[in-house]
């Protein structure tokens, strides 16, 4: 029987706040894998801890709610033990860029061929919206005592600078956009880091729908425009086309000027892409041939309850 | 009637080869016939510090290291100020005449405290703080003193075959300290080159004009060394024996299990396991397409312990190695395999803490923390060898005891193991057997990973498999694993979980739980390495009439009370044995067992006990003039 959209959905109670951005963000995830036509069984959706960490629940594929912080480390090993399955992490700014901020750089060293997803909304929900490394110095969302004394991190930036080798940003309020970046970012071959602008509308008061859409704009300009604009429709282009040092480094110094745009204009849409870097599996093959048509997960590994791994070998050459 | 039992130490600088040294030493020795147990002492550092190797050989099965030394050679004078005093009196010292009148102050790697003591010691004997100081106390002590110029050693064979190059190679003293030391005790040579090959077999050109040196000095002391009391010429090979170092058990013992996916962070004294799978991750596979071992140096113990239990999620047979600090670092994680029941062995060469602690010295520290690791109350198993030959078995029970109960497995090794070589029965994969549990091949109809069950256990999927979709989490799930806080559901997910520790003690055969080595008047509690120097201690006391019994326990968690106390029934006066401050086991023990533990041998300078102390406490033990608490601290 096909596939429908309806399949990728779980019946379990969705409590996140009336208005959260997360909604978004879980319909264009079970809109790309139904797109894709990805059997839910051959997908794992591993998520982090606050909010976005339920995400794994609402969705009809395996799903691995994980610890705070620590979802890359899951994903990567699920992915390594059984490269068939398609892998998406997804978790909060606080959980992949404040504790979780480690393993970030260095899956990005790996290049694993599977998708992060981060919801970024600039505050620590679940607990009561204390910020988190995303809200800017000097900001003070409502919830806090008084303004944020520290910088934030640039998720694209970092992403960039860590070797994640497709850094794209979408807005949880343009799902059919994100859904066509979750597409992308899924058959990129590699690990592809996804930055999704999430309002909270619960404790973060300072980028809310309204603010992302401009509506403070047009009050002063009488002219609504949004701030959210897409990178597609002005002439940037991402991608590296040749292994060459010059384009790798121009194409990654574009993205990374580019991330630092905000206020006024916020790009969305595919800031780095290149897939000349070599996957992990890639990196494994060339030691283990066989590892991608006989990986962990499929190895056979007794016959009759005995051992069939064969080690003499070894112990002769230990013989005395 | 042990006719052999001579014990060689070398000493030198870190990274000046004493270690392939003691290797070479080892090897022709086992060659020979004889027995061996090896141990390796070493300060946290890559050059320069003081670092030493003792190799005891023996005829009949040895299993420890003693006090006493036989033979010492050294080419610095740090391992003669540090070594001079454990050289019996029949026994010598080959060292480098040139360093004679090297005084105290010269050594800058020697520490105050030990200076300031060998300095008391020295003003005692009314010596000067020399090395010519130190020897002659040997000498007096009855210590034969074989001095040798190392530099013209080279220099005279540089000549005879003509290559200048070797006059000035001090990197080849230690191949020349072995050579001089086989020559010495008249150790046949003939595997003395085929060992060598051995230890230099990626480089052929080192390798030869090692063995040019070996044969040379061999032959030097041979014909210039005046006799000396012990001679070794070999004895009757026994079949199947193997030489193997520390870590070896664990790493074949993970081959052979299946373990296809192990993660870790570089830590001593748990890297080398890791570092040899990973040298070793093709691997052949009877009958079919080569197997493989995939190796993964994460960023740090957090994500080695989370790519384990996702690579554990797909049905992988998953696995890291790390010490006490890593960990400590593990036990969030830990936690969440224990709620979501996902099979994973931890293997835990300890050291000795806390802290950085003694980060390359031996300890048992990391019981009462292991066994009450993570946040809540969840099932585990804690697991502790004895020597590197049961490491090997055990490590296949490991494997099925996390797949059988559906929780993680920590599986306690320890430096003392870890560091030392040792001759053992080579090891068969046969008596390994792998039991998968409940894991499924196939799901057909609705599937509930956490579906109860009679017996507490559900069938288990995998991740990717058809039909099989499951979700895990940290919070508490319902039998589909979301997320859930039903008062009702939460005490019948924890009752499901925390049964599995009464299904285990019920299951694992009495012979993985505890081990008897015979049970007296005066019987002896201990767990893990200390297993070796405990079983050579009782047999020393034996052959003088005085038994006593020894209980190994290797199934620290959950703690196997009825049995023991069936086993210690008989048993008036208990002695618990360990490397640790304040006697682990024993707390264990008597939480367990409400019985009082009457005596304590503990040590915790960071070295493993030896035979000869153990001994002697328990010989203080049996003639009732031991303290409760005997402290031991021998060992440089």
């Amino acid at each position: 029987m096909e596939p429908k959209l309806a399949d990728y959905k779980t019946d379990v109670h969705n409590d996140w706040c009336p208005g959260c951005g997360d909604f978004g963000i879980v319909n264009a995830l079970q809109m790309a894998l139904f797109e894709m036509g990805i059997e839910r069984d051959k997908a794992t959706i591993f998520s982090g801890i606050g909010c976005s960490g339920k995400t794994s629940h609402f969705i009809n594929t395996y799903g691995v709610h994980t610890l705070h912080g620590r979802v890359l480390t899951f994903a990567q090993g699920g992915k390594l033990a059984n490269p068939d399955m398609t892998v998406v992490a997804v978790g909060g700014d606080g959980d992949g860029l404040g504790i979780g901020a480690g393993h970030f750089v260095a899956a990005g060293r790996r290049n694993i061929d599977m998708t992060y997803i981060i919801f970024d909304n600039g505050v620590y929900g679940l607990t009561k919206g204390q910020a988190s490394p995303t809200l800017k110095l000097g900001e003070q969302t409502k919830s806090l005592p008084s303004p944020n004394t520290n910088s934030n991190v640039n998720p694209i930036g970092l992403a960039v600078a860590s070797g994640f080798t497709f850094v794209a940003r979408g807005y949880s309020y343009d799902v059919r956009h994100l859904k066509d970046l979750i597409v992308k970012a899924v058959k990129h071959k590699g690990l592809s880091f996804l930055d999704v602008l999430q309002p909270c509308p619960t404790y973060n008061d300072l980028n809310t729908r309204d603010w992302y859409s401009g509506a403070d704009l047009a009050e002063e300009s009488m002219e609504r425009h949004s701030r959210i604009y897409k990178l597609e429709d002005t002439n940037f282009d991402p991608t590296v086309n040749y292994a060459g040092e010059v384009e790798v480094n121009e194409k990654l110094s574009q993205a990374l000027i580019k991330s630092l745009e905000w206020g006024d204009k916020i790009p969305t849409g595919v800031f780095y892409q290149n897939e000349l870097v070599s996957p992990f599996s890639t990196r494994l093959t060339d030691k283990i041939p066989n590892y991608l048509e006989n990986p962990p997960a499929k190895q056979i590994i007794s016959d009759n309850g005995l051992p069939n791994t064969d080690i003499s070998k070894i112990l002769d050459s230990l013989d005395v | 009637m042990i006719s052999t039992d001579f014990t060689w130490l070398i000493g030198g600088p870190q990274g000046s080869g004493v270690e392939s040294g003691a290797n070479i030493f080892s090897k022709v020795c086992a060659e020979m016939g004889y027995q061996i147990f090896g141990k390796r002492e070493f300060y946290s550092n890559i050059k320069g510090e003081h670092s030493y190797f003792t190799v005891r050989i023996s005829d009949e099965d040895i299993h420890s290291n003693v006090n006493a030394v036989n033979l010492m050679v050294s080419f610095d004078a740090e391992t003669i100020f540090r070594h001079f005093d454990e050289i019996v009196s029949d026994g010598g010292i080959i060292y480098d005449s040139k360093l004679e009148d090297v005084t105290t102050d010269r050594v800058n790697t020697l520490d105050s405290p030990f200076k300031d003591r060998l300095h008391k010691f020295l003003e005692s004997k009314n010596k000067p703080f020399t090395i010519a100081g130190v020897l002659e106390v040997a000498k007096e002590n009855g210590v034969k003193l074989y001095p040798v110029s190392f530099k013209s050693l080279l220099q005279t064979l540089s000549e005879e075959v003509d290559n200048p190059r070797l006059s000035g190679l001090v990197r080849m003293y230690n191949v020349l300290g072995v050579s001089l030391s086989l020559g010495l005790i008249k150790m046949p040579s003939a595997s003395l080159v085929d060992s060598i090959d051995d230890i230099f077999s990626k480089k052929p050109k080192i390798a030869e004009i090692n063995k040019q040196a070996a044969n040379f000095s061999y032959n030097y002391a041979s014909n210039n060394f005046e006799n000396f009391n012990h001679t070794l010429t070999g004895v009757k090979k026994q079949s199947d024996t193997i030489l193997v170092q520390g870590h070896f058990g664990t790493s074949l013992g993970k081959m052979v299990s299946g373990c296809r996916f192990q993660s870790y962070y570089p830590i001593t004294p748990a890297s080398d396991e890791s570092v040899y799978l990973e040298s070793n991750e093709i691997l052949e596979i009877e009958n079919d397409r080569p197997g493989s071992t995939i190796v993964v140096q994460t960023e740090d113990e957090i994500s080695a312990i989370g790519m384990m239990i996702g690579a554990a999620l797909t049905g992988t047979r998953s696995s890291t190695s790390t010490s006490g600090p890593g960990f400590a670092l593990m036990t969030e994680a830990l936690g969440w395999a224990g709620i979501n029941e996902v099979p994973v062995v931890i293997t835990l060469y300890q050291r000795s803490g806390p802290s950085t602690g003694l980060p390359t010295r031996h300890g048992q520290d990391d019981l009462l923390f292991t066994v009450f690791a993570g946040c809540g109350d969840f099932p585990k198993i804690v697991y502790a060898s004895g020597d590197i030959e049961e490491s090997f078995y055990d490590t296949g029970n490991c494997f099925n005891y996390a797949d059988k109960y559906q929780i993680p497995v920590i599986h306690m090794m320890d430096k003392f193991l870890s560091s030392s070589v040792v001759t053992c029965k080579k090891f068969n994969p046969k008596k390994i057997s792998i039991d998968r549990g409940k894991l499924l091949d196939k799901v057909e109809g609705e599937y509930k990973r956490f579906a109860f069950t009679d017996d507490g256990i559900s069938p288990r999927s995998k991740l990717g498999m058809d039909n099989g979709v499951f979700w895990n989490t940290g919070d508490e799930s319902d039998e589909y694993g979301h997320i859930t806080e039903d008062p009702q559901i939460r005490i019948k997910m924890m009752d499901k979980r925390m049964s599995r520790l009464d299904l285990a003690l019920e299951s694992i055969p009495a012979d993985q739980q505890a081990v008897p080595f015979e049970v007296h008047d005066y019987t002896i509690i201990s767990w893990g390495s200390t297993k070796g120097p405990i079983i050579d201690a009782q047999a020393m006391l034996k052959k003088e009439g005085i038994d006593i019994g020894f209980i190994q326990i290797k199934l620290l968690h959950p703690f196997p009370t009825e049995y023991v106390k069936s086993l210690l029934k008989d048993a008036k006066v208990l002695i618990d044995i360990e490397a640790n401050y304040s006697g682990q086991l024993g707390k264990i023990f008597k939480q367990n067992i409400t019985r009082e533990i009457d005596y304590y041998i503990l040590k915790y300078t960071g070295r493993g006990m030896t035979s000869t102390e153990i001994y002697n406490s328990l010989k203080k033990i049996v003639q009732n003039t031991a303290a409760k608490r005997e402290v031991l601290s021998h060992g440089a």
